[in-house]
């Protein structure tokens, strides 16, 4: 059990180290859309909240974990709208098609 | 091998595969031809890691998930179709719901007593909902600032740091003792409770113009309760998610720190100093030049190099389509027109970019502050609409003003420069700008959007 959280730990170091290196190559120019962006992504916590309520282990955890599934879908759907309606946006005076 | 196990293992390979699409999908956000295909591999990560997890074997009951997925589908349409303008507010309200469901599911957990037999699953259960509760309430206030429903100015009081450390104190001192005490759960809503409070404290003090490091600090902290949470439930998927998502926000505060010139400290720490308006308004009767929108006119369709300073008052005039007319125009004569984009300039990072974006300017025509500062020597006129602060040359000079230090947009250095302001009331953080005083500023007194829009008859009505 012990070096299993060990691994757990090497996997967040090692993600943060990736997210900086990526992140830092994002241009400036799409930084909103970027952080609207990783709002979607992180909404993944929905999986969690998914198995809460498919258990069914008492209701109580079934009344919070489908209102944390509202809460993450909400921005899932609406985190990946958003972003993709920014970026239909950005057009170069160049035009390459 | 079982079938559970074999379940498992599907599971377990499907966020592999959803980890390496989040992280595609994050690098091709570098540009911005290769940035739609991002959103489609995060889509894509995310179906695929949904649809696996509805495949875990202890789901016995599919209802309430259905609802909530439903429920939630409506909500996020809407809050995907806001304005450009209110994109700040709606990127609050993301955090927001993020870190509510994050918290939510730890209290479950919590309750369900799944953790109380290590003390590591309690430590991190506990950084789950001590950083969700006060990302949720923090980004709550932050939207109602950025949408005007609370007060905008910054509200202080005598000991502020210090009540603000102590409730700090205490919810990670109920946490330490929770885990080295499991039998003391009347502590866990105590925790939840503190954090609660301490997110509303946190963001109180903090004023408008220091909103676009707030929202990334934001981020980064609900990024990092979702990475906690994913050691809670030991899932892969989850921590690399909300890492990447922290780190994202992370290097965003720092950015926008640096671009206030703010401290490392005071950004890791939320205690971000007000802007103390300098008492100095003796020099009023300095003498200033102004124009009409017809002098401008004429200046602007003479000029070879023009460099348009966009800031969010531009934004908050609604000009931004009649700067895109005007840009329209000159271009039209052969004029050079770019424009010089302050890292602060809007309510977050990117937000100025976004706006011009929406108003069809090309992406390539946006320049950023370091790029574009060594151009302004050789630029005959910089236009300055609605921006103030971030162009303000004491900033350089002047060791005694607030802004001493901040990198600013060097627009004094052009051969002429145009501001377009309402009056000479000093902006925003209420500091003097003594670039309206410069022998090559001229001051053009009106409405940006008027203002502009004369400029833009002047140049094309009259040939």
């Amino acid at each position: 059990m012990g070096s299993h959280l060990i691994d757990l730990l090497f996997i967040f170091m090692l993600a943060c180290f990736i997210g900086f290196e990526v992140i830092r190559h994002v241009s400036p120019l799409l930084h909103t859309p970027l952080m609207s962006l990783t709002n979607a992504l992180d909404a993944i916590a929905v999986v969690g909240a998914i198995v809460l309520v498919g258990e069914r282990k008492s209701e109580y955890a079934t009344i919070l974990g489908t209102i944390a599934i509202v809460a993450a879908t909400s921005n899932v759907v609406g985190g990946f709208l958003i972003t993709d309606r920014m970026l239909k946006m950005f057009k170069s005076s160049r035009p390459d098609k | 091998m079982t079938e559970i196990a074999a379940s498992q293992y599907a599971i377990e390979l499907i966020y592999l595969i959803a980890s390496a699409l989040f992280i595609l999908s994050l690098k091709w956000m570098s540009s911005p031809s290769t940035a739609r295909h991002g959103i489609l591999a995060g889509e894509i990560g995310m179906v695929l890691a949904i649809g696996g997890t509805l495949l875990h074997h202890g789901i016995v009951d599919y209802k309430w998930i259905a609802v909530g997925l439903v429920l939630g589908s409506g909500i996020g349409v809407p809050l995907g179709m806001v304005q450009m303008t209110a994109v700040p507010q709606r990127t609050a309200l993301s955090h927001a719901f993020g870190a509510l469901c994050v918290t939510l599911v730890g209290t479950a957990e919590f309750y369900l007593g799944t953790q109380s037999g290590s003390k590591f699953g309690m430590s991190v259960l506990s950084m789950e909902v001590i950083l969700g509760g006060l990302t949720f309430t923090g980004s709550l206030m932050a939207a109602g600032k950025l949408q005007e429903i609370l007060p905008q100015r910054p509200i202080t009081y005598k000991g502020q740091n210090f009540v603000n450390f102590i409730l700090f104190g205490c919810a990670v001192g109920s946490a330490v003792y929770l885990v080295l005490h499991p039998e003391a759960k009347f502590l866990f809503p105590i925790i939840v409770g503190i954090s609660v409070i301490f997110g509303v404290l946190l963001i109180i003090p903090i004023g408008g113009a220091d909103m676009p490091t707030v929202i990334s600090l934001l981020n980064s902290y609900a990024g990092l309760s979702a990475a906690a949470m994913g050691f809670v439930l030991d899932n892969k998927l989850l921590i690399i998610a909300g890492a990447l998502d922290g780190s994202s926000g992370f290097i965003l505060s720092v950015i926008m720190s640096k671009a206030m010139n703010r401290s490392f400290t005071n950004v890791l720490f939320g205690a971000f100093g007000q802007v103390q308006p300098s008492a100095a308004a003796g020099a009023e009767a300095k003498p200033v030049k102004s124009a009409t929108p017809e002098e401008a006119a004429a200046i602007l369709s003479a000029a070879n190099k023009v460099v348009i300073v966009p800031g969010y008052g531009m934004a908050v005039a609604q000009a931004q389509h009649k700067v895109r007319e005007l840009y329209d125009a000159l271009t039209k004569k052969g004029v050079d027109v770019r424009f010089a984009i302050h890292p602060v300039a809007g309510r977050m990072p990117g937000h100025m970019n976004v706006l011009l974006a929406e108003a069809d300017i090309p992406y390539d025509r946006l320049i950023e502050m370091d790029e574009i500062n060594g151009d302004f020597p050789q630029t005959d006129v910089a236009l300055v609409i609605g921006a103030n602060d971030v162009t303000n040359p004491a900033a350089r000079t002047d060791q005694s003003s607030p802004i001493f230090g901040m990198p600013i947009l060097d627009v004094d250095k052009a051969h002429t420069v145009m501001v377009i302001k309402r009056s000479m009331n000093p902006g925003f953080a209420g500091i003097d700008n003594p670039l309206y005083y410069l022998d090559n500023t001229l001051m053009l007194f009106g409405d940006a959007k008027q203002f502009v829009g004369a400029i833009v008859r002047e140049l094309t009505g009259g040939h």
